[in-house]
Parts: C-alpha cells; sequence; structure tokens
C-alpha cells in the first residue's frame, strides 16, 4: 500500500470517510437553510424565507458591520506585526531573546482561547483603572485582541514563504545598485505577495470566527456575529443561522477561490517571465 | 542580513516583540497576580493587591481561590485532559489514514484535497458545532435514519453527553491533525519505499519500519495542535457536552460571566496554563526542529 502512487481502495476509503465526516453538518446547514419548516430536521418544501428573515434582523445585521469592521482593522495590524516578526525570525539567525520571542509567536497559537480572554480583559480593566485607557471595552479592545493572536499566524505564513524565497534576487538588485528600501518594495515585499494576502485573509477570518474572545474583552457597545449567533444558539435551534451558515460558505469559496486565481495568475506570469 | 540596516533590524524584531509582551505576557503576569486576590461586590469586581492605609501598605494575597479549586475542580480538570487525550488519539487514528492518502494522491489531486480539508476550517466554527445538535438530537437525522432501518425501537441518547463532545472535538480538531501530518508525509522520499519493496519488504513492514517513524515530527506536532487547544475548549463543551461532562474551559467561563467570580476565573486559568507549560514547551521545540528540516 506504500509503493504507488494514485488510488487505491483503502486510500479511496480512508477520503470518502473522511470527507463525509468533515461535510455531513455542512451540508445539513446548507440543505436546512432552504427549508421552510421552523424545524431543523424534518424537511418541508424549499423556501428563502430563512434569507429573508436574516436580511430583516437588525441584531443581526448589526453585529455583522461590527464584525467586518473589527475584522479589517484587526487583520491589517496582524499582517504589519507577523510580517515583522516573520522577518526577524527568518532572516535573523540570532538575537538576544530569540528563544522567547519564538516562544511568543508559538504560544498563542495554541493557547486555549479562554485564556487569552480572561488575560486580556485582565489587562484592559487593570490599563483603564491605571492609565484611563482604554476607556470602556468595545471594538477597539476586541481589535487589539484579535490582532495579538493573528498576528503569529501570520508570521508563520511569511516566514515559511521566506525561507523559500530566493535570496540572489535581492543580491542582485543591490548589486545593480538598488537601495535597500527599494529592494524590500519591490523585489522582498512582491515576492511573498502570496503568504502577505493568505495571511491577511487567514488573519480576518479568524477574527470574524472568534466567540470566546471577542466575549470577554467586548463591552456593551460591541456585539460581534459569533456572539449574536451565540446568544440565539443558546436559546434553541434557530433555522435563520444556517442560512448565515450557507451564505458564510458562498462567501469563503468566492474570496478563496479568488486568492487561489490571482496566485494562479502571478505564478503563470511569473513563469513567462522567466521563460 | 543583506540590504537591512540595524535600525530596522531593530524595529521588525521590536514591534511584535513589544506587541507581544504587552498583550500575551503582561496579561498572563496579572492573571497570575489576580489569582491570588479576593472577590467583592465592586467595579472591577476583585480588592486591590496592595492597599495604602493609614496604617501603611497592606498586602491582600491568598491562596484561597486555589483551594477552592482542588476541592471543586480536581474532576472537570481531570476529565478536560482526559477527554483532550482521547479526542488526540481519535484524530490521530482518523486523519493519518487520510493524510497519507492525500500524500500519495496525484499531484495535481493533491491541492484540491488539501484545499477541501482546510475548508471548514474557514467556515465558522460556532455554527459546524451547532451543525451537530441537529444530526445527533433524539429527533435528529442519525436517530431518524435507524429508527427508519428497524435497528432501534427508542432514539439513542446521542446529544449533551460523553459521545457527542469527543465527537465534536474529534470533528473540529481533524484538520489541524491532518494539515501536520500531510507536510511530513508529503516529504517522503519514494525510492526508500520502493527499495524496501525490491528488497522484499511487504506493504505493512515497510510502512512501519519506514513510513511511520519518518512521520513522527508530524505525528508529534499533530498532536500538540490538538491536545493542547482541546483542553481548555469552552464552545464544545457548553453547546455538546452534557451536566456530567464539564471541562476546565468552561469552568472557566462561568465562574468569570455566571459568578462574577474573577479572581476564581484567574486561578482556573493559572492551573490550566501550568498544566500546558510542560507541553507547550515540547511543542515549540518540535515545531521549530520541523520547520529547521
Amino acid at each position: 500500500m506504500t509503493a504507488a502512487r494514485g488510488a487505491t481502495p483503502f486510500r479511496a476509503g480512508a477520503l470518502a470517510f473522511g470527507f463525509a465526516f468533515l461535510y455531513l453538518p455542512i451540508l445539513v446547514l446548507v440543505v436546512y437553510s432552504f427549508n421552510r419548516s421552523r424545524l431543523v430536521t424534518v424537511w418541508a418544501g424549499f423556501s428563502v424565507h430563512w434569507y429573508g428573515a436574516l436580511a430583516a434582523d437588525a441584531r443581526f445585521r448589526a453585529a455583522a458591520l461590527t464584525s467586518l469592521e473589527i475584522g479589517i482593522a484587526a487583520a491589517s495590524a496582524a499582517l504589519v506585526i507577523g510580517t515583522c516578526a516573520g522577518f526577524a525570525m527568518a532572516r535573523f539567525a540570532r538575537f538576544r531573546g530569540r528563544l522567547i520571542f519564538g516562544f511568543l509567536l508559538m504560544a498563542p497559537l495554541v493557547v486555549p482561547e479562554v485564556i487569552l480572554g480572561l488575560s486580556l480583559l485582565l489587562l484592559f480593566v487593570a490599563a483603564e483603572s491605571v492609565l484611563g485607557w482604554p476607556a470602556g471595552r468595545g471594538i477597539l479592545t476586541v481589535t487589539i485582541a484579535h490582532a495579538t493572536f493573528a498576528a503569529c499566524f501570520v508570521a508563520v505564513l511569511v516566514r515559511a514563504q521566506l525561507a523559500r524565497f530566493d535570496r540572489t534576487l535581492e543580491e542582485a538588485a543591490l548589486d545593480l545598485g538598488a537601495r535597500p528600501l527599494t529592494v524590500l518594495w519591490r523585489v522582498t515585499l512582491p515576492g511573498i505577495a502570496p503568504a502577505l494576502v493568505a495571511g491577511w485573509l487567514l488573519a480576518f477570518t479568524l477574527s470574524l470566527d472568534d466567540l470566546v474572545v471577542a466575549s470577554f474583552v467586548s463591552g456593551p457597545s460591541a456585539t460581534t456575529l459569533p456572539m449574536a449567533v451565540y446568544s440565539s444558539v443558546r436559546i434553541g435551534v434557530t433555522p435563520e443561522i444556517n442560512a448565515l451558515a450557507t451564505i458564510f460558505l458562498g462567501v469563503v469559496i468566492a474570496l478563496v477561490s479568488l486568492a487561489g486565481w490571482l496566485m494562479a495568475r502571478q505564478e503563470r506570469r511569473r513563469g513567462t517571465a522567466s521563460a | 542580513m543583506t540590504g537591512i540596516g540595524r535600525a530596522s533590524r531593530w524595529a521588525l524584531i521590536g514591534l511584535p516583540f513589544l506587541w507581544l509582551a504587552l498583550f500575551f505576557l503582561l496579561p498572563m503576569a496579572i492573571v497570575a497576580g489576580i489569582s491570588l486576590g479576593e472577590t467583592t461586590d465592586a467595579i472591577p469586581p476583585y480588592r486591590p493587591l496592595l492597599s495604602i492605609s493609614a496604617g501603611g501598605i497592606e498586602e491582600h494575597l491568598s491562596l484561597a481561590n486555589y483551594r477552592l479549586l482542588a476541592e471543586g475542580c480536581l474532576k472537570a480538570y481531570r476529565d478536560s485532559f482526559g477527554y483532550a487525550a482521547l479526542a488526540t488519539v481519535l484524530c490521530l487514528a482518523i486523519g493519518y489514514p487520510i493524510a497519507f492518502a492525500i500524500a500519495r494522491a496525484r499531484s495535481r489531486w493533491r491541492q484540491t484535497l488539501l484545499f477541501f480539508v482546510m475548508l471548514p476550517f474557514w467556515t465558522s466554527f460556532l455554527i459546524r458545532v451547532y451543525a451537530w445538535i441537529a444530526i445527533l438530537q433524539p429527533t435528529g437525522f442519525v436517530n431518524r435514519l435507524l429508527r427508519a432501518a428497524g435497528i432501534i425501537d427508542a432514539p439513542l441518547p446521542l446529544l449533551y453527553n460523553a459521545f457527542s463532545l469527543e465527537l465534536g472535538l474529534v470533528y473540529s480538531y481533524l484538520p489541524f491533525m491532518i494539515l501536520p501530518l500531510y507536510a511530513s508525509l508529503s516529504q517522503l522520499d519514494d525510492s526508500l519505499v520502493e527499495a524496501a519493496a525490491d528488497l522484499g519488504a511487504r506493504p505493512w513492514r515497510s510502512f512501519l519500519a519506514i513510513v511511520l517513524p519518518l512521520s513522527l515530527p508530524g505525528v508529534a506536532a499533530g498532536t500538540l495542535l490538538v491536545f493542547i487547544p482541546a483542553v481548555g475548549e469552552f464552545v464544545i463543551p457548553d453547546l455538546l457536552g452534557g451536566p456530567n461532562t464539564l471541562m476546565i474551559g468552561k469552568v472557566l467561563w462561568q465562574e468569570f460571566f455566571d459568578n462574577v467570580d474573577w479572581p476564581a476565573a484567574a486561578a482556573v486559568a493559572m492551573v490550566l496554563v501550568a498544566g500546558l507549560t510542560v507541553p507547550l514547551l515540547v511543542a515549540q521545540r518540535f515545531l521549530e526542529r520541523g520547520r529547521a528540516a
């Protein structure tokens, strides 16, 4: 079973089982979002009623806007911080504190969210009572919290891409008289652009998806989309959530396909340029 | 360090270092401090650790929160590690064949298959966990299917117990196991396996002697990426767990939100961090080594 490439009954079976398991709940969500009945388990005919109900729900609309605002700001901050960190880890083999730096970058990837959330909340509360900043909790505090853990994910992607990056390109540009900043801007950053795009999208998704950290560090002024979903799920199963999940899925597939297409196009361009 | 001056070097290291020190390390220190404090009916609901009065500086440090924790939460703490360990083993058992099949698939298929492993991860985690409620509840999919097939008469209790909790954990963390396993398995040199086959090794033998040992870095990385966050999971025990399947992440949440006992929540967090320190240090070693290879 290890020798040849391609499909064998064992491999096909493993994949079929794995994907059935991963996609069963998603399939159920999508199918029942078009169900006429309020019951999530009984099919009563096709309808887009729940999409209308969702669109008319001001609570979800406001929460979605809040989440978008936080997601864009947090992903952008995470991109800057994470790219710096990725450069530092990929390019500087030795500096004082590298071990601690590496640990600080790795820990937020795995530390349970309840701990991240609680610790940041206690920081914000302490900072407010000592410094008077941040005044209250809301969009700003959630953005800071999301940028913190998302930056560590961005750093992983940027670091991996830099490790594959051909440094002779930079050296050639420098030898031809380009200034270091020009090299960074015209050679290095375009070279790692796929990681930057993927990093931003990943950071944005992580922010959009986070319930636990946001619940801790948010205040009454800012309810994010997962917080709104959670409070309605706590009350009971409602088909509006299915409609929301389906829209989510559609947007994600569209975005990921777009990113994939852009990357493929870039690869093709690079291919024709070097040929 | 071609083209990067001393100042930019400091900026590249300094910005993320300061940010993480301020928003990750310092908060941990504050949690440690507050876990030694007392609750009061105030905003914020804890007493300052030091107070200055006419009599001088007083300290209000106590281990009371930890003592309460040792009495009340030992089971939740132990169970969390147990559920997470079982979920890790199950993810490994299910994820390994999948990662293997993807790594051995023809190259034009590999990216597509990986994309479909990742796709659920890009959609709302909360909503995916919630979807299992509709599948597992007494009138849900599985029960209606089994009843229609005449296998059972009364609905099976599939929801709000250890079964649904474990299912939710495995379901949610499976991609985090598959991806590092795939990363290791895809680097495997085909010629080693072919050489073993030429020398007459049976497939299982060459798997155990060659493929498995060479994929151990991926096994280690996947194990840590699943186990550490799963121990402190909140959403899954909250939505799919029952009254008898408490996990420590949910205890922390309840102490904080329902009991408004911040020092107790901080103490729970500290104990959780203490239990995860060793796995975290191991994780750093493995993830660094995997990258160096």
